[in-house]
C-alpha cells in the first residue's frame, strides 16, 4: 500500500445504509479527481446484523484489491457496534475512529480503549432527523468523514452529492435539500482533536 | 488528476457487474437468455431492466434454469440472431452439456461469466474453479483483471467470437470484482456499435433460402474431421485474439495481449497468475523492485486458446517461477494453470527454470500482499539455490493439521 492511498472502513448494522454510504462516498471523491474504490463485506444479509463496508482513495490508479485490514479511518454509523464488534481492530495508534453518538470523544476513547486524539464524535443521528426527517445517518457521517481527511474538498464533493440525488429524487427536491444539509451540518459539527 | 485515455471516453464510477451490463446495452445483441445466479445477478438484472425500460431493442428471455438459459441462447444464436448470457458457478455447471454444443456447432456466444467456488460445502465468493472446469469445453476465455478490463473485455468478445466462430467468455472473480466499484472508462455507444460492427453470420438456420442441416448425428464418419476443426479454430483464433486487441488499441487506446508483461523483461522471479490477484502482485512487485529485487509477473488473460509458446519464450530466462493457481483440480498432481505452463516449457525444451505450484483463494479466501510478498521471498531463495523448489502444491492461508 502506497503511503498516500487513504483506507476506510464503515461499520453499520443491515438497512443502515452503509454499503450505500461507501458508495457514494467513493463516487463523490471521485468527482475530486481521484482514483477510488469502494466495496461491501458480504455476509449475512439480514436487518440489524453487523455489516461493513471499505474504501480506498489515491492519487494513482489502485491495483490491489485484497480486503482492507489497516485502515486510518473507521467511520461507525451504530454506536451500538460498539460492544459487539472489534471496530478499532487494525487501526494502531494513529487511526481515527469516527462515531455517531452523543456522547464525548473522552467517553468513547475510555470504552474503545485508544487515545481520545483518535476519536472525532459527530450526532449524525441527531443531524439526520432535523435535516432529513429520518434518523438515516449514513449521509452526515460522509460529511464528517470528508472533514477528518482533511485533503478532500467538501465544496467539491457536495457539489457531485447533488447532481446523484437530483437524478434519484426528481420529484422530491425536499430530500435532496435536505441530504446536502446534513453532509454540511457534520463536516461542520464533527469534533476532531487536532 | 483522473483523465480518460480516449479523448470522448467517459470517466464512471461502476462495479463489475454493472460495467458488463453497460457493455451489454451497447453491444446490444438480439437475444439475451438468463438465469440469475449470485455474484453474477446483477448482469443480467440490470440489463433485463434495460429491456424493460425499451433501452435496448434486445429480446430477453427469462428462462427456468441455466440449462435452458444456454439452450436458448444456442438456439438463438443458431437462428441468426447475435446471443448472449451471464452466469456463475453453480449455474455455468448446470450448462454444462450445453457448453459443449454451443462450440461443436460453432456458435459465436459471448457469456460474462463471474468467478465462484463450486459447491460442496455452498460458498458464493470469489475462486476459479467454475471455469477452469470449463477449460476443455472448445470456448475462448478470458480472464478480466479489474472492471476496467471487464468492460474492455466484453466488447473485444464480441468481435473475437464472431470471427473465430467460437463461443467467448468474459470473467471477473465474484465480488472482489463483480461488486468492487472502481473508477472506469466507458466509450461513447456509437463509438462501441461501430468497433463491433454489425453482425452478419454465414450461415443461419432462419434463412429459409439457404437451408441446411445443423447438429445432426455424426458417427465414425465425420465427427473427427469436426472435432479436429473445432480444436484448429481454437488454435488459430489467437491471431484473431491479437488482431481484436492491436485494433482496440488502434481505436480506443488500452493496450490489451494474450497475457500481461509486467516488469518481466530482467525478471529473475516470476509469478504466473489469473486475475483481480495480478493487481494486488503488482504493489508487491514495486515494492521488490525498491529494494532491488528482479520480480516480475505474467498475468494470463486469455487462458483458452493458451498461448503456450508465447509464454514459454517469456519465462525461459527466470530462475524461480510460481504458478498460482485460484482452482484445484483435485488431479492427485498439480493445479490447472502450473500444468499449462510447464508443459509449454517442457514442449519450447526449456529447462532451467524452477516452477513451483500455489493453489490459494478458494471460496474467497482472502490473498493479500503479505502473502504474495511470501511467496516472491521464498522464489528468491529457490533462485539462488538457498533452498530446494518443493514439489506438489504449497497452499496458501490455509490451516493444514
Amino acid at each position: 500500500m502506497s503511503a498516500k492511498m487513504i483506507e476506510v472502513r464503515w461499520h453499520g448494522r443491515g438497512g443502515q445504509g452503509a454499503k450505500t454510504a461507501a458508495l457514494l462516498f467513493a463516487e463523490a471523491v471521485m468527482a475530486t479527481g481521484k482514483y477510488i474504490q469502494a466495496f461491501p463485506e458480504y455476509g449475512p444479509e439480514r436487518m440489524g446484523a453487523p455489516v461493513q463496508s471499505f474504501n480506498r482513495v489515491s492519487d494513482d490508479p489502485i491495483s490491489i484489491h485484497s480486503g482492507i485490514t489497516n485502515p486510518q479511518y473507521v467511520v461507525i454509523l451504530d454506536p451500538s457496534l460498539m460492544d459487539c464488534v472489534d471496530v478499532t481492530a487494525g487501526i494502531g495508534k494513529t487511526g481515527k475512529v469516527i462515531v455517531n453518538s452523543m456522547l464525548s470523544a473522552e467517553e468513547i476513547a475510555k470504552q474503545l480503549m485508544v487515545d481520545k486524539s483518535q476519536i472525532c464524535v459527530v450526532n449524525a443521528s441527531h443531524i439526520a432527523l432535523e435535516t432529513i426527517g429520518k434518523n438515516i445517518p449514513n449521509t452526515p457521517m460522509l460529511g464528517a468523514l470528508v472533514k477528518v481527511i482533511g485533503t478532500l474538498d467538501i465544496n467539491e464533493v457536495l457539489e457531485d452529492t447533488k447532481k446523484k440525488l437530483q437524478v434519484k429524487f426528481r420529484h422530491k427536491p425536499e430530500v435532496i435539500e435536505g441530504n446536502l444539509a446534513s453532509i454540511k451540518r457534520a463536516y461542520d459539527e464533527v469534533k476532531t482533536h487536532a | 488528476m483522473i483523465k480518460p485515455v480516449y479523448p470522448k471516453g467517459k470517466l464512471v464510477a461502476k462495479t463489475g457487474n454493472e460495467v458488463m451490463a453497460e457493455a451489454m446495452r451497447q453491444i446490444e445483441p438480439d437475444v439475451v437468455a438468463a438465469y440469475p445466479i449470485t455474484p453474477a445477478t446483477e448482469i443480467v438484472q440490470i440489463f433485463s431492466q434495460f429491456v424493460a425500460d425499451g433501452i435496448v431493442k434486445s429480446e430477453y428471455v427469462a428462462v427456468e434454469s441455466e440449462h435452458s438459459a444456454m439452450s436458448a441462447t444456442i438456439a438463438a444464436s443458431a437462428a441468426g440472431a447475435r446471443a448472449m448470457t451471464g452466469t456463475a458457478s453453480q449455474g455455468l455447471s448446470l450448462m454444462w452439456e450445453m457448453l459443449y454444443i454451443a462450440s461443436g456447432l460453432r456458435l459465436p456466444i459471448v457469456m460474462a461469466e463471474v468467478n465462484r467456488a463450486i459447491s460442496a460445502p455452498i460458498n458464493i465468493h470469489g475462486d476459479q474453479s467454475d471455469t477452469m472446469g470449463a477449460r476443455d469445453s472448445g470456448w475462448i476465455q478470458i480472464y478480466s483483471e479489474n472492471s476496467q478490463e471487464a468492460y474492455d473485455n466484453m466488447i473485444q468478445a464480441v468481435r473475437i467470437a464472431e470471427a473465430a466462430k467460437l463461443p467467448t467468455m468474459v470473467t471477473t472473480d465474484g465480488f472482489i470484482i463483480s461488486h468492487c466499484m472502481e473508477v472506469v472508462e466507458t466509450y461513447p455507444d456509437e463509438d462501441v456499435k461501430k468497433f463491433i460492427g454489425e453482425y452478419k453470420p454465414e450461415r443461419y438456420l432462419l434463412d429459409t433460402k439457404h437451408p441446411y442441416t445443423l447438429g445432426s448425428i455424426d458417427l465414425q464418419d465425420y465427427y473427427f474431421e469436426h472435432r479436429y476443426q473445432l480444436a484448429e479454430a481454437m488454435r488459430h483464433s489467437k491471431d484473431i485474439i491479437s488482431e481484436v486487441a492491436k485494433d482496440f488499441e488502434k481505436t480506443f487506446g488500452r493496450k490489451y495481449d494474450m497475457y500481461e508483461k509486467y516488469m518481466m523483461d530482467d525478471a529473475e522471479i516470476a509469478i504466473v497468475v489469473i486475475g483481480s490477484t495480478a493487481g494486488t502482485a503488482k504493489v508487491v512487485i514495486k515494492e521488490l523492485r525498491e529494494k532491488g529485487i528482479k520480480a516480475g509477473l505474467i498475468k494470463i488473460r486469455v487462458y483458452r486458446p493458451f498461448p503456450a509458446e508465447m509464454i514459454a519464450k517469456d519465462l525461459a530466462k527466470v530462475k524461480a517461477i510460481a504458478v498460482m493457481d485460484r482452482s484445484d483440480s483435485c488431479s492427485g498432481s498439480y493445479a490447472p494453470v502450473y500444468s499449462d505452463i510447464t508443459a509449454a516449457l517442457f514442449a519450447a525444451g526449456i529447462f532451467t527454470p524452477k516452477v513451483v505450484n500455489y493453489v490459494y483463494g478458494l471460496g474467497g479466501r482472502e490473498i493479500n500482499t503479505e502473502h504474495i510478498a511470501a511467496i516472491y521471498d521464498k522464489l528468491a531463495k529457490i533462485a539462488s539455490g538457498a533452498e530446494k523448489p518443493f514439489t506438489g502444491i504449497e497452499y496458501v492461508n490455509v490451516r493444514i493439521k
